[in-house]
């Protein structure tokens, strides 16, 4: 038995369009959570006051979204 | 199927997340306190002033402190990021595996992660770098990131475009040539977005430029972490998963691509 098999790859075959599609909702999710690390109370506010930049104020600033 | 690439997009995303705070913490912090006692000195200079003249300032409130920000608070927005990306970058591989190339899993992994480095952060922080505290004036604030944000929009918008015209010509021209003309596209794309969107220079006149420097390039490793184990990590994993499976065969047999 040889350990090679010679020939192409045999690539999978894609994931049909409409069986990821559902999944586009948690696509949105991620896309929030990370408007909240990156613009939540900076330039637009969904939630009142300040804390929310505060708590992740040095992250946003290291993963290069504008602050203050 | 789509279920199990998130759950793992976003657990390697978590484990990236780990990696990107430790280096944050012991490589960015010390910038963002640096750039944090420059601003203090401003304002204290600034207060100073305005009291000779008989104005007196009050001091910001402080919300959150400075260890709780520096600690608790980086940990939670760069765990929140990185998972939600690998997330994001799951779902994006579902989409593309099988259908932008005939490449296996962990190349087509690691190439997504690649474009996704240059279009959602080199791309738009060439254009508008990152900034430690006390450079960029609060009264900006929501221009600056309108500009920021429409910058990665059109970046991921000229990548997309460059991907579906690589798939393209790849037939006619060939798959290096098909690449090296779809990647001039997106180049000449962002150069012509960025050549028209206006510049931002907020930096004080007498900010360090040392610290500048450093904390452009911690931001920049922090990225280069995120992107590389998301690539090879989700890569590596799902290639056995799927080989396990039967979905993929690479040319070489499992027993030689795992020994
Ligand atoms: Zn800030």
């Amino acid at each position: 038995m040889s350990d090679k098999a010679i020939g192409s790859d045999v690539v999978s075959a894609p994931i049909p369009v409409r069986e990821i599609l559902p999944w586009i909702i948690f696509g949105a999710l991620m896309l929030l959570a990370i408007y909240f690390v990156g613009a939540e109370e900076g330039a637009t506010s969904l939630i009142k006051g300040m804390y929310v930049h505060e708590w992740v104020h040095d992250s946003r600033h290291l993963l290069g979204f504008p602050c203050h | 199927m789509v279920r199990s690439l998130l759950i793992r997009g976003m657990l390697v995303g978590f484990v990236a997340g780990l990696l990107v705070f430790g280096f944050a913490k012991i490589f960015g912090e010390p910038q963002v306190d640096r750039a944090i006692a420059f601003e203090t000195a401003m304002d204290d200079a600034k207060m100073k002033a305005d009291a000779a003249k008989g104005i007196h300032d009050r001091p910001e409130p402080e919300l959150v402190s400075r260890p709780m920000q520096a600690s608790f608070g980086l940990l939670t927005g760069v765990m929140v990021y990185a998972t939600a990306f690998g997330g994001l970058f799951a779902l994006v591989f579902a989409f593309a595996n099988g259908r932008a190339t005939k490449l296996g899993p962990r190349a087509v992994s690691a190439l997504l992660a690649l474009t996704g480095f240059v279009a959602f952060y080199m791309v738009p922080n060439l254009k508008y770098p990152a900034n430690p505290p006390s450079v960029g004036h609060p009264d900006t604030i929501t221009i600056r990131t309108e500009l920021y944000f429409a910058m990665m929009a059109l970046s991921i918008a000229a990548m997309a475009v460059a991907a579906v015209l690589r798939k393209r010509l790849a037939p006619k021209l060939g798959v290096w040539e098909a690449a090296i003309i779809s990647g001039a596209v997106y180049i000449v794309a962002v150069m012509v977005v960025a050549a028209i969107l206006p510049p931002i220079n907020e930096v004080p006149s007498d900010f360090p430029a040392v610290v500048l420097w450093h904390f452009r390039v911690d931001s920049a490793a922090m990225q280069i972490i995120m992107w590389a184990v998301l690539g090879l990590g989700f890569g590596a994993l799902t290639e056995r998963s799927f080989i396990a499976k039967g979905l993929y065969r690479p040319r070489l047999t499992p027993a030689l691509v795992w020994r």
